[in-house]
């Protein structure tokens, strides 16, 4: 229980407490807002587009917002101190050593893939999938209101990358972690010498399977196959569903690899802790 | 009672004393409140009107406005702070201690620039979901959302540098872990998947980063620079065009 109450009142960690608040109260906020419409019916666009004058409403509530959150900025840093430690020695390894609270989630992936995929290449895509964001959603409905009704399916998405995996991992990933990245439940003591049985296996081995080359093959199949039900599901769909016709193929592509790839991670995590799969694809070149 | 108000505002306001220091009223109408925001060089990247929704505290959570301000109290705190501090590995630690225990307010300044970082890091990430919740990204906003991205990646990358610059072992720990993943880079890291043979520590991405093979004195006076330089400035610019966008779509959003 100590180690926790430490990470808690840490400091650094003070905006990662405050988001364990701030995130569950925009969402009940956004969430009410968002039945209120789907209840009396969207905005007319002559609604939206009523206009007020700048000066003085606007500068008003802009005024009224800076001094309310210069007051909160300076009641914090005159209470809570920043911190500061030995001076740095390249000799001295922390344990655990962790990464500033907003990148916890990345190092948490750590875990789960190799540091190329879950440092560089899941970085990559997440930034590419944001900026794909509006080019491949073109549902023209929902802009400018709060709504769940006119965009389920963006929403599901967007909310379960935002919210599981890149919040909830965060969180995991400061309050959780004890010595050696083991995972240490809130009232349990960090042991640094506790010893965690690697006894994770690769997918192919659960298989059978015990030669190099099988295995790379029996890994491509795997993850090839895994990519697959994209072009699959769109064959398959194609002719019936309207919406994958005006969504066209070169977005399909985007929105399928981006949208596969985001369920990759949850699928490996629970692979790793229920079989303790270590690897998916060995290969003499990477390992996925 | 009303009407007693007004008469002794009126009196107050017609007499000779107010007249002489005052030499009209404020003139309330709608090109008065036009003429405000465009001939103030501060206001004049607002629009003179905007729609009725994006004055509501509820829809908007005010996050993108308090972006801004977190960079702006960041900017002052840390040209404050650039007086007291030699980004080199012998003084750097030693000026921190000093700004805390010797400089007047210097602990609170330190305090006031970590914090509003901090906080610049949640605003932007729940601008970010608010703008998405409220399907602000869609046309033809879609090049903004871009732009919206970069700048939550300069955001990251501003705390990341920033972090090093006590040269404490929070620091210097936090960065070794960061920078590590970049050894594994496809292609351009020496541990990375498909690497050449000619790619080692000593030239990889890694390396163009730490400008060392560890994090080192010259990582610090890198990262000093990004910090204090190189990212606002780009920040700076992206924001500006951040800002002129949102007003050129039609205002944070809604129909154009």
């Amino acid at each position: 229980m100590e180690n926790f109450i430490a990470l808690v009142t840490k400091p650094d960690n003070v905006p990662i407490v405050a988001i364990l608040f701030l995130i569950p109260y925009f969402i009940w906020l956004s969430y009410r807002q968002a039945r209120q419409t789907d209840k009396t019916g969207v905005p007319s666009d002559a609604a939206l587009n009523d206009k007020v004058y700048v000066w003085p409403y606007l500068c008003r509530n802009e005024f009224i917002c800076a001094i309310i959150v210069m007051l909160v900025l300076g009641v914090w840093s005159i209470m809570i101190d920043a911190p500061l430690e030995e001076p740095s020695d390249p000799t001295k390894t922390p344990n655990p050593s962790k990464a500033p609270w907003y990148f916890l989630a990345l190092q948490e992936m750590l875990v789960y893939f190799d540091p190329w995929i879950a440092g560089v290449v899941l970085p990559g895509l997440i930034i590419a999938g944001l900026i794909a964001i509006p080019y491949i959603d073109i549902n023209p409905k929902g802009k400018g209101y709060y709504t769940i009704k006119e965009r389920p399916f963006a929403l599901a998405v967007f909310c379960f990358g935002f919210i599981i995996l890149w919040i909830v991992l965060m969180v995991v990933g400061t309050f959780l972690r004890g010595p050696g990245w083991n995972f240490f439940a809130p009232w349990e003591k960090w042991d640094p010498h506790l010893v965690v049985p690697l006894t994770n296996v690769n997918l192919s081995y659960l298989f059978g399977i015990r030669d190099a080359p099988t295995a790379n093959f029996f890994g491509f199949f795997v993850v090839a196959g895994y990519f697959a039900i994209g072009p699959i599901f769109y064959l398959w769909k194609r002719k019936s569903s309207h919406f994958l016709q005006e969504l066209g193929l070169v977005r399909y592509i985007v929105v399928s690899f981006l949208f596969l790839t985001m369920l990759a991670l949850p699928i490996k995590m629970v692979l790793r802790v229920v079989l303790n799969v270590k690897y998916i694809w060995v290969s003499p070149w990477f390992n996925i | 009672m009303n009407e007693e108000r007004k008469g002794l505002k009126e009196k107050i306001t017609n007499s000779d004393i107010w007249r002489s220091i005052f030499r009209h009223g404020y003139e309330q109408t709608g090109r008065r409140y036009t003429l405000q925001v465009l001939q103030n060089v501060w206001l004049h990247l607002h629009p003179p009107r905007i729609s009725r929704h994006a004055l509501n505290f509820r829809f908007t959570w005010c996050m993108g406005g308090i972006t801004f301000l977190m960079f702006l109290v960041t900017a002052v705190t840390g040209v404050l702070l650039m007086f007291y501090y030699r980004p080199t590995a012998e003084y750097a630690f030693h000026d921190v201690q000093y700004l805390e225990f010797d400089i007047p307010f210097g602990m609170l300044l330190r305090n006031m620039h970590r914090w509003a970082a901090h906080g610049m890091v949640i605003s932007v990430m729940l601008h970010m979901f608010r703008v998405f919740l409220t399907g602000s990204y869609k046309k033809p906003r879609e090049f903004n959302w871009a732009v919206g991205v970069i700048l939550l990646l300069v955001t990251f990358f501003l705390s990341f540098t920033g972090y090093l610059l006590p040269w404490d072992q929070l620091a210097f720990w936090a960065v070794t872990v960061g920078t590590n993943m970049a050894r594994a880079t496809p292609v351009l890291g020496h541990e990375g998947p498909f690497a050449p043979q000619d790619i080692t520590q000593s030239n990889d991405v890694r390396f163009a980063l730490l400008a060392g093979t560890i994090v080192g004195p010259s990582t610090l006076l890198r990262f000093y620079i990004l910090h204090c330089v190189a990212v606002p400035l780009l920040a700076s610019v992206l924001m500006a065009l951040h800002f002129w966008r949102v007003r050129k779509d039609g205002g944070i959003s809604g129909p154009l």
